[in-house]
């Protein structure tokens, strides 16, 4: 049955050789591979050269390299050996909100950000049990916990530049020296009694801190902005909604398609003045290329999520955009969901890859968007050069490469006084924040990501400043098969599913991909997983104190062993019911996400551990 | 109206039925403009008071449907229900469980609505009047089961997400600590 679903699903690949492998052991997950013949030597599917850098041990930012590759060039802990794999060092933390952060691991050190209150923790790996050498406490305001909109998370720090830098709940992004644990700047960028927060990690180009608001749920209006390396001041502004002037539009701004073409559409394409109030957030991931000089990211849900109440295409919600990171200033855009009806944010990650297309070498970017498709775009153009999907949709029929324009199911559109049913995917997406890694060794892409669908009612809603700007009930369940969780192997350059694993609950944590090909994953139960990264074959697990949401690195100790981290700790916006305690009995509770998860309490408590792994 | 009742019939059943009228006067009784008592407990902040502060038990309109109904209107446009859903909860606490972190008396949940608790509870004083405020509580205390029975909204004018009001198990309130923000483990041992 679940091969059958998973051909339902990937509706690409299915002519192909589908088979299910044996259920492994017990408790193991349905195994499924839909296409066997991958090449010995790969896709093709290479990271982009100049965005990546030699293996150096460390994990100096939550996505490893500017591709967003997340894959670690280390090789001791192989398909052969992992099974041997145990904890090396476990460190609680003291904070029981979900925790999303990657730890960081610069030289001899190793960083972690909390969930609220943000506390960091510094560890020295040479020293035995790698003690704790400082811990600081950045303080946010309490009140910042009620402006959140899907849990308290933090999805961690960057170093650069001697710096620790990380954002805060109250949207202050910090700057800690590395060594002594002392503050070296502060800067307050947002304001919670706008709704404003910030959850996502900053990403550090040259001399620049690039970092982004959430919000979306709370009429924020949403910016990405760059902030100097050396003292925190704010350099440069963009705006997601408003004239060109502010989105930081000018001469150079291309976009590849006519509808993403024209003067001051961030306040065009709004009734009135609701792009004040619109949204637009960016509290996911950037990527770099530092060969074309330009960083990728992409924008928020518009809100509130009632579409009624913001007739338009909202730009520039939910839109991937290339920037300069010096200066802010957009080259491209590409708006993957104009007037957004699901709450489909645009800000899942691109991995930067060279792919053979046609014939020749082609620069791309791969984009897992929430809408449940997987864009492949010129990095140089922001040309699509394919959107296949990765889920079941119902929302849309397909994304049209000549227009680059979505089609939308018209039966799905919200409307006021109508239920609307089997909203495929649901509000998350396909994929939410839960970031997806890469090999160059197998040329595959390794996706988490969630099996969703939802019903949904519009509700007339007003703005008040620091509420929530939602008007939408919302009930989600299981997708297709009743598992609410995948993990999926993409070939990159074909555009189709290779393998996928089935988890019942959604795979909220990032993925690891090693030189070991070995892929790294962890489970709302609690458990991290090593799986064959050429087969999906499940390798080994281990079942740790609470559901893992966070994200896998992979770094060399100062004793030149290989080790593997990972935080649990079960929260963010699926596993909010654990982490907030909410109530199953109301299945729109945490933005309707508890409908889908009324057992996740059944078989995880809250948490907030680092665990270390080694083999011996 | 309720003359209908005052009809000839056995001497039981006419106290019976006058007795139900009465209450069915009280649940029905529409009050337009009202002044519930307001400074004297809105003056009451951080603390949860287990006293009821001159307020009758189930708040001034516990027991009436009309200001039942105004109060779960009043949840969806003042955007609480984008914090506490339905009563089960999401940015802020469930709602319609036993556990209260601020205190679970009506005078304690009008405090709370007027002037906001310090993790991301707003004030609602400047926006809402007291009267409305009352009825935001006698809602809020129904998606717990509190107040009358007979009073509680029966159905939704939304999708149903949840069992009814007035289908809701009655909760017995407990007075919860809220959560803590955070134990660090000691650093003793280290630099």
């Amino acid at each position: 049955m679940s091969a059958l679903c998973a051909c339902a699903l990937s509706l690409n690949g299915c002519g192909l050789d589908v088979h299910r492998t044996p259920a492994g052991a017990e408790g193991q997950q349905p195994h499924i591979v839909l296409q066997t013949a991958l090449p010995p030597g790969g896709t093709g599917a290479q990271i982009a050269a100049a965005a990546t850098a030699p293996e150096d041990g460390q994990w100096i930012r939550p996505a490893k390299d500017f591709a967003s590759s997340r894959f670690s060039g280390l090789n001791e802990i192989t398909t052969s050996n992992v099974a041997q794999l145990k904890p090396a060092w476990t460190f609680p933390t003291g904070v029981l909100r979900g925790q999303e952060a990657a730890p960081i691991v610069v030289g001899h050190m190793m960083y972690v950000v909390t969930a609220y209150p943000n506390l960091l923790y510094a560890f020295d790996l040479s020293k035995p049990g790698a003690s704790l050498k400082w811990m600081y406490n950045p303080k946010p305001a309490t009140s910042s916990q009620g402006e959140a909109c899907c849990d308290v998370v933090n999805r961690g720090a960057s170093y650069a530049d001697g710096k620790i830098i990380y954002a805060t709940l109250d949207n202050n992004v910090v700057a800690v020296d590395a060594e002594s644990g002392k503050e070296v700047w502060r800067t307050k960028v947002g304001d919670i009694n706008k709704g404003e927060t910030m959850t996502m990690a900053p990403l550090i180009v040259k001399d620049r801190v690039l970092v982004g608001n959430s919000g979306g749920e709370m009429g924020v209006r949403g910016w990405i902005k760059g902030l100097d390396l050396k003292t925190g001041a704010v350099k440069w502004t963009a705006m997601h909604t408003g004239p060109d002037s502010v989105v930081l539009i000018g001469p150079s701004f291309k976009p590849f398609y006519k509808k993403d073409q024209g003067t001051d559409l961030g306040v065009k394409t709004w009734p009135g003045t609701t792009w004040q109030i619109g949204g637009g957030g960016m509290w996911g991931w950037i990527s770099y290329d530092p060969a074309l000089d330009l960083i990728f990211y992409g924008s928020s849900n518009p809100g509130p999520w009632n579409p009624e109440q913001r007739p338009g295409d909202n730009k520039w919600t939910s839109t991937f955009f290339a920037r300069r990171p010096e200066t802010g200033e957009a080259i491209w855009a590409y708006q993957m969901n104009p007037h957004d009806l699901h709450d489909y944010d645009g800000v899942n990650e691109s991995i930067l890859l060279d792919i053979p297309w046609h014939g020749s070498k082609r620069g791309i970017l791969v984009h897992p968007d929430r809408n449940g498709y997987m864009y492949a775009l010129d990095r140089a153009t922001g040309e699509v050069l394919y959107a296949n999907p990765y889920v079941h949709i119902t929302s849309s029929d397909s994304v049209s490469l000549k227009t680059g324009e979505l089609a939308l199911n018209p039966t799905k559109e919200p409307k006021m006084g109508k239920i609307v049913r089997d909203v495929c995917p649901a509000a998350p997406g396909g994929k939410d924040w839960q970031p997806s890694a890469f090999s160059p060794r197998t040329g595959l892409m390794y996706v988490p990501h969630q099996n969703l669908c939802m019903d949904e009612q519009p509700t007339a809603v007003s703005y008040i400043s620091g509420t929530p700007y939602v008007g939408m009930d919302v009930r989600m369940k299981p997708g297709m098969g009743g598992n609410r969780g995948f993990v999926t192997a993409w070939n990159p350059v074909t555009g189709k599913p290779v393998w996928r694993i089935s988890e019942p609950f959604p795979v909220w944590s990032g993925a690891l991909a090693t030189a070991g090909d070995v892929v790294f994953y962890g489970t709302m139960e609690g458990w991290f997983k090593a799986v064959d990264a050429r087969t999906g074959a499940p390798l080994w697990k281990y079942k740790t104190t609470s559901g893992i949401i966070g994200q896998p690195v992979a770094f060399r100790g100062p004793d030149g062993k290989e080790y593997v981290a990972v935080m649990s700790g079960v929260g963010g916006w699926s596993g909010a019911i654990v982490a907030g305690g909410l109530d199953p009995r109301d299945s729109s509770a945490a933005l309707g996400f508890v409908g889908a998860m009324r057992d996740l309490p059944r078989v995880t408590p809250k948490g907030g551990t680092l665990y270390v792994f080694s083999l011996r | 109206m309720c003359s209908r009742f005052a009809e000839p019939a056995a001497r039981a059943g006419i106290v019976v039925l006058v007795v139900l009228a009465l209450a069915a006067c009280s649940r029905e009784r529409r009050t337009f403009h009202d002044s519930p008592p307001a400074a004297s407990v809105a003056a009451e902040s951080a603390k949860a008071v287990r006293s009821d502060s001159g307020v009758s038990r189930d708040g001034p309109y516990g027991n009436n449907a009309w200001a039942l109904s105004q109060g779960k209107q009043l949840f969806s446009a003042f955007n609480c229900v984008g914090c506490h859903s339905h009563g089960g909860g999401g940015m802020g606490p469930p709602l319609m469980d036993s556990a209260w972190i601020y205190g679970f008396e009506p005078a304690n949940i009008y405090a709370t609505i007027a002037n906001g608790r310090p993790n991301g509870m707003p004030a609602f004083k400047s926006r809402i009047t007291p009267q409305q405020t009352w009825e935001l509580v006698a809602y809020v205390r129904s998606m717990s089961g509190q107040g009358s029975k007979a009073a509680r909204t029966n159905r939704s004018d939304e999708m149903e997400v949840r069992p009814a009001e007035a289908q809701t198990k009655t909760e017995k309130p407990v007075l919860v600590t809220p959560p803590p923000t955070v134990t660090p483990p000691a650093q003793e041992g280290h630099p």
